[in-house]
């Protein structure tokens, strides 16, 4: 095994003349413990201060590092060099994303999107703090848990065409979170997010593709949450039809 | 509004061909591709209603013409794909459908073979209609 591999970084600077995205490429030693994202820090700290990326946790829980790695999209933290070898390892940002310099992308759309579909605990009438905990049964924390493991990289974003081609799409993650507090037995606000899920721009823009549920790191299925949020959305629109005065 | 710092913003394009650069994005586009099949087969239907409609003279010719050899082949594509289109959207089922039975979650593998199975009650009675 060599003992150095090469990473070829898309860089993006803004403040310079000229300022197209261009690859420059950086010999890094080859360890067998190391993560891109430790090939990473080794350019900042060794080669080239000037490098900009987001990391925090460096174990698969923050969802900042997220990159596309020859290609794909990655968590930088998760993702080893041994893996890659011999390379030369393609590293470039998220797709789909505007990028603000070198390896940052800008996340404001995502969050606002996020927002918007109120991922949180909507109760018609909150009961007293006094009054206890909601409580929920194992089964029925079972019915949301896997969508709960989401970790907001945003790598499910980059993986889909459909945001790419039409940056309106509310998108998995967001929709995905949207179906856990659906699922939620504790949860009243059922309808409240279907008014945005509803739209031709929430579940309806997606066609499918499933590459989301693939670049998920953490085993979510976004794309079955958005079939499944489809299916509830069409139900509610039926029922309404057939029985407009039970709808609010 | 953009900012004058989000101006700077390189923005990251789709190329057209982005569907050509991965397998499973150039399977997604077949799939979607297929329902021009699905469109074609309900065409042929449409037209074979209307020479039903016209008399044993009309059922003929649309018997002929979709006996010409060119026909024939755009048929064999059109079956391919049609079983691409239905191949992949049943087993997309258990994803989209979540299965509860007295409170427990069906597993989808049996979500998946109840689909499978009602497919071919369906094309038995059909096949029944036609054959028999």
């Amino acid at each position: 095994m060599s003992d150095s591999i090469t990473l070829q970084v898309v860089r993006y600077r803004p403040d310079e003349e000229d300022a197209g995205p261009v690859v420059v490429d950086y010999e890094v030693p080859l360890r067998r413990d190391w993560a891109i994202l430790d090939a990473l820090n080794h350019i900042k700290d060794e080669l080239d201060g000037t490098l900009s990326y987001r990391w925090s946790c460096r174990m698969g829980i923050c969802g900042s590092c997220g990159m596309m790695i020859n290609g794909e999209p990655k968590l930088t933290c998760a993702t080893f060099l041994v893996d890659l070898a011999p390379g030369p390892v393609h590293v470039a940002p998220l797709a789909n994303f505007p990028v603000i310099r070198d390896l940052i992308v800008d996340i404001t759309d995502f969050m606002q999107k996020l927002g918007r579909v109120k991922p949180w605990l909507i109760r018609d009438e909150e009961k007293p703090v006094d009054d206890g905990e909601y409580l929920q049964t194992p089964a029925e924390l079972s019915d949301f848990k896997q969508f709960s493991m989401c970790i907001n990289c945003m790598l499910c974003y980059a993986a889909c065409p459909v945001y790419g081609l039409d940056g309106e799409f509310v998108g998995p993650a967001a929709i995905a979170l949207a179906h856990r507090y659906n699922l939620d037995s504790r949860d009243e606000g059922e309808r409240e997010r279907l008014t945005i899920l509803a739209q031709p721009e929430g579940v309806w823009d997606c066609t499918f593709v499933g590459e989301c549920s693939a670049a998920c790191p953490k085993g979510v299925d976004p794309a079955g949450a958005i079939q499944q949020a489809k299916l509830a959305a069409a139900q509610d629109a039926v029922k309404s039809l057939l029985l407009p005065w039970r709808s609010r | 509004m953009t900012s004058h710092l989000e101006a700077r913003y390189h923005r990251q394009r789709v190329p057209l061909l982005w569907w050509a650069r991965r397998r499973s994005y150039a399977m997604f586009m077949l799939r979607e591709l297929s329902s021009a099949f699905v469109a074609l087969f309900v065409v042929e239907l449409l037209f074979l209603i209307r020479a039903v409609g016209r008399g044993p003279a009309a059922y003929e010719g649309y018997l002929d013409a979709l006996a010409h050899p060119a026909m024939i082949v755009v048929n064999v594509v059109a079956v391919a794909f049609v079983l691409l289109h239905a191949v992949t959207f049943a087993n997309l089922t258990p994803r989209a459908m979540v299965v509860k039975v007295r409170g427990r979650r069906v597993p989808s593998r049996a979500v998946l073979a109840g689909v499978y199975f009602g497919w071919l009650v369906v094309t038995a009675v059909l096949a029944w209609l036609v054959v028999g």
